[in-house]
């Protein structure tokens, strides 16, 4: 008697999961991320399910485990192979051990391309990056200068330890591009160790000994951050500005206090709208995705992949007043 | 005088039927569920009823199948064993280690295991040697093992594993029998022998029932105790050596949070928590059923949280419904 009502039950299910299922000649892209219940990859899917409606014809399996380990991405990955999608589009929690699961994917005719978190080489087509070193560098100078009455003046650069490989490469950057922008002057660089009290400390005594500095270029979320603090509390809201890297959540009361105007980092609805129009080009057979080739993304435009499978989408995005209050909810 | 006969223990003059006895045990409501579940996921997913999809889906549970195996072991002896996640992150670190340096698959085979026996006689030394209670040293070595993982790993992996490395987690024996899933059958019989046909098996039964008469029957407890210790961090370090071939790379968060995983197999497999009962073969039953629980439901594209829930529900449900039962065949 319990097996028949259990059997019931399980058959009622089955209905249900069948009328959800989308035609079956659709075009089956998997978006498999980190881990479920998360902000910026609930923004992905949902750039993702924009996408599939602009390209017809396509269903996405938004899925991931429930926390970020490498295992958990395994078993979903080999439910996707057993339901044979098209394409999995996938931010790894670990670049090498999902490598065995993805290369069995392709064996069985499954396109794989990796975004945001990267699959080593041998486990993907392609990778797609937010956006790239160059881009970012070129971005935090913009927005020095959109700061700069004029784009002329003094700017100092708060980073976050002098280790900090992502934050060198940026500051390099920087450096390089500084003779694309003739006004701008770069005084110091400052390290906060990515700490919010030391980065408010280094922040105060920039402004102390730096009086011409007008802007505090902050390419980490800690450091823009207790940077903007340390402009709020010495009452110099309007006289020094502070941009830089920062998570729109962490960066909502800045922008609210005027500490700051704008600032950037990458947009997770374009990253998941980019990730699943790459993953259908490339299931579809119109694109390889191999390295010196393009992909055409829809509204992203042109997609150029580089040396090792690697593109980069886009500049990174501009928040402020406007669409703060949309994005903070997010991540 | 009254008083005492009027408790509420009832015995029973006679266990009832032989036949009425099977089908209320454990193991038989058990095997129930996993068919209810397989012919649920058969309907509802055209995907399910694949060899291949099957066999892929069998990597889910085998490893750690392997480890609940002991772990039935020593829940039965009334102990536990909380680290064996963190021996394999050890064991797997301590093969990454080697393989860097240019060492066959035999040697990793040989380190990976040896780790494991190695951290199960920590476990069992401060145990059976110290007389501490197994939940807290091992919540304890818990820590040890994975943190000299992190100290040696930081943010690194290892990879680089020899070709020939991979054939434990990947390869296949014949047709769709994937290694793991021959070696999970094997280990399911090994144990199956040891704990229900062997003196061992049984000194296993007495010491959980009722340790200090155990002590009294001259069983040497103590002894025991490190003996299942040690099988237990074995088999953690077979585990590892699957697992490690399986993603071709080590680093120090793998398999992290299989302890639970582990217990709940042996527990939803029947083996009281208190110690003193059980079978392997509730424990085989129970890695079908969440094998087949996360497999069906991934093929659905259910959020990996649903199943956490699923799992959550059949545990407690497969626990209350034959406690339940019999309260309810008290009452008459």
């Amino acid at each position: 008697m319990k097996l028949a009502r259990k059997l019931m039950i399980g058959v009622a299910l089955a209905v249900v999961a069948m009328t959800n299922a989308a035609n079956a000649k659709d075009m089956k892209i998997a978006l498999v991320v980190k881990s479920l219940g998360n902000g910026f990859f609930e923004a992905a899917n949902k750039g993702a399910q924009e996408a599939a409606k602009d390209l017809g014809g396509v269903q996405i399996i938004y899925t991931g485990p429930t926390t970020t380990t490498a295992e958990g991405q395994i078993e979903v990955i080999n439910s996707l192979i057993a339901q044979g999608v098209d394409a999995i589009a996938i931010s790894a929690n670990d670049p090498d051990a999902v490598v065995p699961a993805l290369k069995k994917a392709a064996q069985r005719g499954i396109k794989v391309i990796s975004w945001d978190s990267a699959v080593a080489k041998e486990g993907r087509i392609m990778h797609l990056n937010p956006s790239s070193n160059e881009l970012i560098g070129k971005m935090c100078l913009t927005l020095a200068k959109d700061h700069l009455e004029g784009g002329k003046g003094d700017f100092a650069i708060l980073s976050a330890t002098t280790t900090s490989t992502n934050q060198n490469t940026w500051i390099a950057e920087m450096k390089k591009q500084l003779k694309d922008f003739p006004g701008l002057n770069l005084v110091t660089t400052v390290y906060g160790d990515d700490l919010a009290d030391k980065s408010y400390r280094e922040a105060q005594g920039l402004l102390t000994s730096q009086p011409n500095v007008k802007v505090i270029v902050a390419p980490t979320t800690v450091g823009v951050l207790a940077a903007s603090q340390a402009v709020k509390d010495a009452g110099k809201i309007g006289q020094v500005y502070v941009t830089g890297l920062g998570l729109p959540s962490e960066m909502a009361g800045a922008i609210k206090s005027g500490a700051t105007k704008e600032f950037a980092i990458w947009n997770p609805i374009d990253l998941g709208y980019t990730a699943t129009q790459i993953a259908y080009h490339i299931a579809k057979g119109d694109a390889d995705g191999k390295p010196g080739s393009g992909i055409k993304a829809g509204r992203m435009g042109l997609i150029k992949i580089g040396e090792n499978g690697e593109a980069a989408m886009a500049d990174p995005f501009v928040y402020d007043a406007k669409n703060i209050d949309q994005f903070s909810k997010i991540f | 005088m009254s008083d005492v006969t009027n408790t509420k223990r009832v015995i029973p003059d006679r266990l009832g039927t032989k036949a009425s006895r099977i089908l209320a045990s454990w193991e038989v409501l058990l095997f129930a569920v996993a068919v209810a579940i397989f012919v649920f996921n058969a309907l509802a997913s055209p995907y399910f009823l694949d060899v291949w999809n099957l066999s892929d889906a069998t990597f889910n549970f085998t490893e750690k199948a392997m480890i609940a195996f002991a772990m039935a072991l020593l829940v039965i002896a009334g102990e536990i064993d909380l680290s064996v996640a963190a021996i394999i992150a050890l064991a797997s670190t301590a093969m990454g280690g080697a393989a860097q340096m240019g060492i066959g698959t035999a040697g990793l085979v040989a380190i990976g295991l040896g780790v494991g026996l190695a951290c199960g006689a920590v476990n069992g030394l401060l145990v059976s040697g110290l007389k501490l209670p197994s939940i807290v040293v091992t919540i304890g070595t818990m820590s040890l093992f994975r943190g000299i993982s992190y100290i040696v790993l930081g943010d690194q992996a290892y990879g680089k594993y020899p070709e020939s490395f991979a054939f434990f987690g990947q390869g296949y024996v014949v047709w769709a029998f994937s290694f793991e899933f021959v070696l999970f059958a094997a280990l399911a019989i090994v144990f199956a022998i040891l704990l229900h046909a062997t003196n061992f098996g049984r000194q296993i039964f007495v010491i959980g029932n009722n340790e200090f008469a155990a002590r009294f029957s001259g069983i040497p407890v103590e002894r025991v105790k490190f003996i299942l210790f040690l099988l237990t961090g074995l088999m953690s370090g077979v585990a590892a050596v699957c697992l490690t071939s399986r993603l071709g790379s080590t680093r120090p968060s793998i398999a992290q949070g299989w302890e639970l995983e582990v217990v709940t197999m042996v527990v939803l497999g029947g083996i009281s928590i208190l110690g003193g009962a059980g079978t392997i073969g509730g424990v085989v039953i129970a890695a079908f059923v969440m094998g087949l629980v996360t497999f069906g439901l991934g093929l659905l594209n259910v959020p990996g949280i649903v199943m956490s829930i699923f799992v959550g529900l059949l545990l407690i449900i497969t626990i209350a419904v034959p406690i339940i039962g019999r309260r309810i065949r008290e009452m008459r």
